[in-house]
């Protein structure tokens, strides 16, 4: 129904290669997250995968047939837009119905199809407003209406939550993993947010400059990160990396402890610091400690931990969190 | 201006340049409606008075002024179908990225830097002359009669050098309406499977409307009151051919040098003005609202 294979696809932009090389296989029903810093190509993958840009070279097959020269429409992918480009002169029912009046079906059969997709999304009082009268989620939704009437064989996102502020992004996050959840259709959703990735992917795509740097579910990506770029980007607060004498005494260049993977203790420890500034959450408590030789490293602590700015605390990596990385950045075995 | 001395202070403000502009309009006016009913000829000073509405009733009487107002329409109406439908589609072409594109921009807009007579003279004597022109020799090399644009299409003739002078304005309205079009609804609707046609029907065309209907009401405005084209080529012949209202009041006021029918004429075409700009507001206004 939904299956995607990318082979070898390429992307340049005369001299800049955008993509430079990407196999990629994504199976029916799977929820994939592309993730990445911006301008690391992951829009631009879903735009190819879309057909909204050519192919330099490469094989893009959905459901097992070469789609690389289909035009957009013909592919059977709905795609969600950043700006939701809603058409703003027609009423939220008409952009709804759009794709099927465009597929040429009869305006009964369109309108009980776009009745029963405002329904699930809780649209149905607002059928005869205009985009420019919606809120934000609002707008957000039917662009998803517009999207789910066309029984795609999947759902292509490009960083849909990110014009929502943040209370909305979380409940849009929790309705489109429930959407995903009810129609079992492959979607694939670009994010910069490594939160949105972690919460609603069944795998994680992380890609950097045009690369894939790791494949996997999002514990998988957390616990065994491939690299020190995946490391650094999955998990918040980041990583704490670090060099020097302490790396080499395991063997490493870089070793990488997580925030969370840190004890702290007032008394001693591996590495000592002062407090630089202490976030107090109530459930969590992130230290920015100043550590000599290492500048600052981010540690969570309970709610409990009570030090403040210039307080003096010692760090120990708790035993097997620490991540190894080697010259060439890649996880040492 | 949220307090009460803010916005009284404001409404001094504003009142000089407000009770002038009143003035501006309403001396002229009462002035053009004063002559209008008076007995006013240049050629016999001797005869005065009042003339009630006989100034009026002549042009009414007169054959020459259905024509004349029949003209006016025409041309207002040719002009705005010519630029509107071919302003909609240079603007669509000059839209894609092309090579060269600054430059053909400007070739575009060029028609409009040029002064009315002189545009009018420029096709006049360069390309509908039927000896000189460049349309005559073409007909020529192709062994026919050259057309004689200017005495058996006066009206068709004028139509069409106007539009030529006006279709750079309509198409930069409407280039820039186009380029505010984002790409991402273009890309929804091609994803949505509208074709190039349907997308240019139902997302492109909606999106422009606004500036079309701006268009449409600063170009009659202006075409309203078009003389110099018709004064350098046609001088409202061959006959009357070609007269349109305000050359008819220039044949009165300053042929016939009578002032006062010329009045009654001017007071004819602001009432036409406003009919028309009655009906344009009604039809369009909606498309203003944001």
């Amino acid at each position: 129904m939904g299956k995607i294979v990318l082979k070898q696809v390429r992307k340049s932009f005369g001299d800049v290669h955008v993509i430079p090389s990407v196999d990629l296989t994504i199976e029916n029903g799977e929820f994939v997250v592309f993730v990445g810093p911006s301008g690391c190509g992951k829009s631009t993958l879903l735009r190819l995968i879309a057909g909204l840009e050519d192919t330099t070279s490469g094989v893009i097959e959905i459901d097992g047939k070469d789609a690389t020269a289909l035009p957009p429409a013909k592919r059977g992918l709905a795609m969600v837009f950043q700006s939701y480009a809603l058409y703003p002169h027609m009423t939220v029912r008409k952009n709804i119905m759009f794709p099927l009046k465009m597929a040429g079906m009869d305006i009964e059969a369109a309108t009980k199809k776009a009745d029963a997709a405002a329904k699930v999304l809780n649209l149905t009082s607002y059928m005869e407003r205009k985009p420019g009268q919606l809120s934000g989620g609002q707008r957000q939704r039917v662009a998803i209406g517009r999207a789910i009437v066309r029984e795609p064989a999947a759902f292509l996102f490009d960083e849909p939550l990110s014009n929502l502020d943040a209370a909305l992004r979380g409940n849009m996050r929790l309705e489109i993993t429930e959407l995903h959840q009810n129609l079992k259709t492959t979607m694939i959703y670009v994010t910069h947010d490594q939160v949105e990735a972690m919460t609603m992917a069944d795998k994680i795509v992380v890609l950097q400059a045009g690369n894939i740097e790791q494949v996997g579910s999002p514990l998988e990506l957390y616990n065994h990160p491939a690299n020190a770029f995946v490391a650094g980007f999955i998990g918040s607060p980041r990583m704490n990396l670090l060099e020097g004498a302490d790396a080499q005494a395991v063997g490493a260049k870089t070793i990488g402890v997580r925030p969370e993977h840190l004890d702290i203790s007032t008394t001693a420890g591996q590495w000592k610091g002062t407090v630089a500034v202490a976030e107090l959450l109530g459930s969590d408590t992130f230290l920015h400690v100043n550590v000599e030789g290492h500048g600052t490293m981010t540690v969570r602590g309970g709610g409990d931990v009570n030090l403040r700015h210039g307080d003096t605390v010692y760090l120990t990596p708790q035993a097997g969190k620490v991540h190894r990385f080697g010259a060439d950045g890649k996880t040492m075995a | 201006m949220a307090t009460q001395s803010s916005r009284a202070t404001a409404r001094l403000m504003v009142a000089p340049s407000v009770i002038l502009l009143f003035i501006w309009m309403i001396v002229p006016l009462a002035m053009t409606i004063w002559f209008s009913v008076r007995i006013y000829r240049l050629l016999s000073p001797e005869r005065s008075g009042w003339a009630g509405v006989r100034n009026y009733t002549w042009f009414f009487n007169s054959p020459d002024f259905w024509m004349a107002i029949n003209n006016t329409l025409l041309l207002v109406g040719g002009v705005l179908a010519i630029t509107i439908i071919l302003g909609v589609l240079i603007a669509l072409l000059i839209d894609q990225p092309v090579w060269g594109q600054g430059p053909l921009r400007i070739l575009v807009i060029s028609p409009f830097f040029i002064m009315p007579p002189v545009a009018a003279m420029i096709w006049k004597n360069l390309f509908m002359h039927p000896q000189n022109g460049l349309f005559a020799a073409v007909s020529r090399a192709f062994g026919t009669e050259p057309i004689l644009f200017l005495q058996n299409y006066p009206m068709s003739s004028i139509v069409f050098i106007t539009a030529w002078e006006w279709l750079p304005f309509a198409t930069l309205i409407l280039l820039t309406a186009l380029q505010s079009l984002s790409s991402e609804q273009l890309e929804a609707a091609e994803m949505d499977g509208a074709s190039a046609l349907s997308r240019f029907r139902y997302i492109t065309l909606p999106h422009m409307t606004r500036a079309i209907t701006v268009v449409i009401l600063i170009q009659t405005i202006f075409l309203l009151g078009i003389f110099g084209e018709i004064f350098t080529t046609t001088q409202g012949g061959p006959g009357s051919a070609s007269t349109t209202l305000p050359y008819m009041i220039y044949k009165q006021a300053l042929i016939a040098k009578d002032i006062g029918r010329a009045a009654a004429g001017g007071i004819i075409a602001v009432i036409l003005a406003n009919i028309v700009a009655f009906f344009l507001m009604r039809s369009m206004g909606k498309h203003l609202d944001a």
